[in-house]
């Protein structure tokens, strides 16, 4: 093509265009498949829209008072008529179709997918990572690697947004939601909050930056705040007395936490449950509602107790529980050396 | 099929007639007690058109607004009680409004050869509740304003902004009240006070389309009526609905506020279709292409719009499989609309097509609606959905729906029944330029937009990346010049109203029954009962009987 036309045009043209986009960058596995269904429905639209001013037009010069004085009267062609419902209702299954496909696969994390957790606030992006990490408008991810966002919102309705990403989820207070997405391109994208929020909404935005495997290695590695989530969850599980009930041992008045993140509980009403992280949440929330079989009803909620981070480290905590050594480790610590109060007869033994 | 020829009558023999509804009485209290449908229809004109202007410089602000991307010219709040004011207003007090209640108040009673609606004195109410919930709007927006937007998203709404939440809401639910009572009037009149020989399928479409537009007022302005009324408790004691700390779910809000304002969007564009098939059938003097087709497809939209409204809730984390349902649902409402479409254009085939004023407007229509339509079917689809929603692409389409849509139609309505409404004619040629120039500066506004929101610029920003600035500097552009386009008839129009020629009982020779009486009509519309024997669109009846409708009594 570039033969064609003289260089200097075709440069004019590269650096309008470049200048002048039309598309987000294409930085993702998912933006692709989004581009490309994005193309069908523009083809059926452009086909859809030519067609009609085509009659429109056509009609116009071939009818007009001039040229036609005299109308021909015309009851209908329900031939016709048919086929112009049953076209477009094919084409727009197809887009049912399509896109129903597209939806699953992007609000479907693979099962090998990093976690990070994401809180919203009036008006900023809190990334919470695993190993630590804290983040306010911005979130450092590794590419060629999916990574799964938990989110929730502190106070109103706001959606986390990546255009180049073609992925977006609205973050709720008080539930979690989750969206996905493997960066194929490093580089610094768009983050904002589409869903309108407040005074600031428009500055609740935030940049993405998708590094290579090493730069990320090497960022995790230097911003670190010292501690783990899961640290701070077990800091937290034992400073609010968790491990008073949930100690593992069988004697216990709370169930046994260590690896029953992903298994199905039954509860007291007689239903299932999953335990993911929106049943952890809700279960130190509102325990009451969610009481498992076989333990009486004496959890007190916590809310209000613990922050959306706070929850957040808890949840990561128990989801990461694999046996409840520590948690007794840290139980026979803290009678053997009580603070405050003398302690009472019969208290201080060790029991083991 | 055979052919008609028309002949459009000489304009300079055409005189006013002596007495008409315009002039039965006088005097300020003799317009503010009206019972008469038509003076009614006039009042509502007024009061929408004065909101219009007030949502119209609001649109007109956010636009020089956005022409930097700093967003220069006013504070963040500022720009979100302008954009708010704007959605509220536009909504609530002029789209919702204005067909039904001008047009319809004016044309329906005249189309089924009635005296007047069947229930006047509710009409006349349903006004001033109307302009009551505007009085409330308007003291919302001077003593304060308010910054929730138009959908008063909770718990934001309810637990976080210290604006005039309770007064805004308090509007828009004492003018909910006037569109049920409107809707409540026009089914019955429609059922009830059709002349003889009137039967159903003789019924101009129009009719059909305010009968499927009544239908939705009725059944679905209660809901929001609720859902305000939530709100509003909500923020008085505390009760805690939608509030999750409380074992609320803010979520169910949007349930309600949707469950209305989906339906609430085919409020804004059926009256449109109605008026699109009486203009467009009688600028080519043929009866519309498949009209049983175009009726059925009125109602189908109105049923199918109470099934589609989680469509607005596809990334909210509603299940999987309801958001399947609502997607499949939203495509087929898509369908009537494409029905609609062909049929219109079909109709121009073998027409003797005039190109006056109410036609390039429906032109218009056709291809702004089309577009409208279409990018629905993006938003429709799931995995598309998550990308465009709450982008400008949603923005671009519901105002090519609405804007360029709905409001073209209007236009294209207003032009056609001004000589029946005034009794003379606007300029013509001053018509065709403001038609044209209507059709430019839409596209040119609205068209960047769809560019915008594909490459992620989120609606509702006060200030934005500069990357979209070219955009938004187009877009800013294209609404000078839409503002043109709607300042330009309303200065004709009100000039017509003295210097217009007179138009005569029927200037478009069209054959309805409105046409067939003198314009303006008299205040008891026909003096005596008209009978039927013709169908709607009966160019040959015309041809026949022009001026000799048959009556009885």
């Amino acid at each position: 093509m570039m033969h064609y036309i003289s260089p200097v045009l075709w440069q004019f043209l590269q650096k309008w265009l470049h200048r002048f986009p039309l598309f987000p960058p294409e930085a993702s596995t998912i933006a692709p498949y989004t581009d490309e269904f994005y193309f069908y429905l523009l083809l059926i639209s452009l086909v859809g829209t030519g067609i009609v001013v085509a009659m429109v037009v056509g009609f116009s010069v071939l009818y007009r008072k001039e040229r036609n004085p005299e109308a021909t009267q015309i009851e209908g062609n329900t031939l016709l008529e048919a086929t112009w419902t049953i076209i477009p209702l094919g084409l727009f299954l197809i887009a049912f179709v399509w896109g129903a496909l597209l939806y699953f696969r992007i609000y479907n994390p693979p099962t090998n997918a990093m976690n990070i957790y994401i809180v919203g606030k009036q008006w900023m992006w809190k990334a919470e990572h695993p190993g630590g990490q804290h983040e306010i408008n911005a979130l450092h991810v590794p590419i060629n690697r999916p990574v799964q966002l938990t989110m929730i919102s502190q106070d109103v309705f706001h959606s986390f947004s990546i255009p180049a990403f073609r992925v977006k989820r609205e973050v709720i207070p008080g539930r979690y939601t989750t969206v996905w997405f493997q960066v194929t391109q490093p580089g610094t994208y768009h983050l904002f909050c589409t869903q309108y929020c407040g005074t600031l909404h428009s500055q609740m935005i935030g940049e993405v930056v998708a590094m290579s495997p090493e730069d990320y290695q090497a960022w995790t590695a230097t911003s670190t705040s010292g501690s783990s989530l899961a640290q701070n969850g077990e800091r937290l599980f034992a400073s609010l007395g968790c491990n008073q009930c949930h100690s593992g041992s069988p004697e216990a008045r709370g169930p046994n936490l260590a690896q029953m993140y992903g298994t199905k509980v039954q509860l007291a009403n007689g239903s299932t449950a999953m335990v993911d992280d929106a049943f952890l949440r809700d279960a130190i929330l509102n325990p009451t509602l969610h009481q498992m079989a076989g333990f009486a009803p004496i959890m007190p909620t916590y809310q209000g107790q613990v922050s959306e981070e706070g929850l957040i480290s808890l949840v990561e905590y128990i989801k990461n529980l694999n046996s409840n050594y520590r948690i007794q480790q840290t139980l026979t610590t803290s009678q053997i050396q009580p603070t405050g109060a003398a302690p009472a007869p019969g208290q201080g033994t060790v029991k083991q | 099929m055979s052919s008609t020829s028309i002949v459009l009558p000489d304009q300079q023999t055409a005189t006013m007639p002596k007495r008409s509804y315009l002039n039965s009485s006088y005097g300020l209290k003799s317009w503010l007690l009206t019972l008469d449908h038509k003076r009614i229809a006039i009042l509502y004109l007024i009061t929408t058109v004065f909101f219009f202007m007030i949502g119209g410089t609001a649109a007109a602000l956010i636009r020089l607004n956005l022409l930097t991307p700093g967003g220069e010219l006013m504070s963040a709040d500022t720009y979100n009680k302008v954009f708010s004011i704007h959605g509220l207003i536009m909504v609530f007090f002029f789209l919702v409004p204005i067909a039904p209640a001008v047009l319809g108040n004016f044309c329906i009673p005249l189309m089924i050869g009635a005296k007047d609606v069947a229930f006047p004195r509710l009409n006349l109410t349903s006004w001033y509740l109307f302009v009551a919930g505007g009085l409330l709007e308007l003291y919302t927006i001077i003593w304060g304003g308010i910054d929730t937007g138009w959908t008063f998203t909770t718990p934001l709404s309810t637990h976080y902004v210290n604006t005039h939440v309770i007064s805004g809401a308090m509007g828009i639910f004492v003018a909910g009240f006037s569109s049920i009572l409107t809707g409540l009037n026009f089914i019955v009149t429609i059922h009830r006070l059709r002349a003889p020989g009137m039967t159903w399928f003789r019924l101009p479409l129009f009719i059909w389309s305010y009968y499927a537009t009544s239908i939705i007022f009725v059944l679905a302005t209660p809901v929001i009526a609720i859902a305000l009324a939530l709100v509003m408790l909500e923020r008085f004691t505390g009760i805690g609905v939608f509030d999750p700390a409380k074992g609320g779910d803010p979520l169910l809000f949007q349930h309600l506020f949707w469950f209305y304002s989906h339906p609430a969007v085919y409020v804004m564009i059926l009256p449109g279709m109605g008026v699109m098939s009486e203009v467009v059938a009688c600028f080519s003097r043929k009866r519309v292409f498949g009209y049983t087709a175009v009726g059925f497809s009125s109602v189908a939209i109105a049923v199918f719009s109470f099934f589609v409204w989680a469509h607005h809730m596809f990334i909210m984390g509603i299940s999987n499989y309801s958001a399947l349902v609502f997607s499949l649902m939203t495509m087929l409402v898509a369908v009537p609309s494409a029905i609609k479409i062909f049929n219109w254009s079909s109709t121009l085939y073998k027409g003797s097509i005039s190109f006056d004023t109410p036609i390039l407007y429906a032109f218009s229509f056709i291809g702004l609606f089309t577009i409208g339509g279409l990018t629905g079917v993006f938003l429709a689809a799931l995995g598309m959905n998550i990308h465009l929603t709450e982008t400008y692409f949603i923005v671009a389409h519901f105002h090519y729906v609405m804007v360029g849509g709905m409001v073209s139609a209007v236009m294209a309505g207003l032009h056609f029944w001004w000589p029946k409404i005034t009794g003379r004619m606007y300029p013509e040629m001053l018509g065709r330029l403001a038609a044209s120039i209507l059709f430019i500066g839409f596209n040119l506004t609205f068209f960047p937009q769809f560019i915008l929101g594909y490459m992620g610029m989120p609606r509702r920003y006060h200030a934005y990346p500069p990357e979209f600035q070219i955009l938004n500097v187009l877009s800013t552009a294209g609404a000078s010049v839409l503002a043109i386009g709607y300042i330009l008839p309303g200065i004709y129009l009100l000039w017509s109203l003295k210097y217009g020629k007179i138009a005569g009982s029927n200037p478009w020779r069209a054959p309805g029954l409105e046409w067939q009486v003198q314009s303006p009509p008299l205040e008891e519309n026909f003096i005596e009962t008209p009978v039927v024997d013709f169908e709607a669109y009966d160019f040959e009846w015309l041809a026949k009987h022009e001026n000799e409708v048959q009556t009885v009594g």
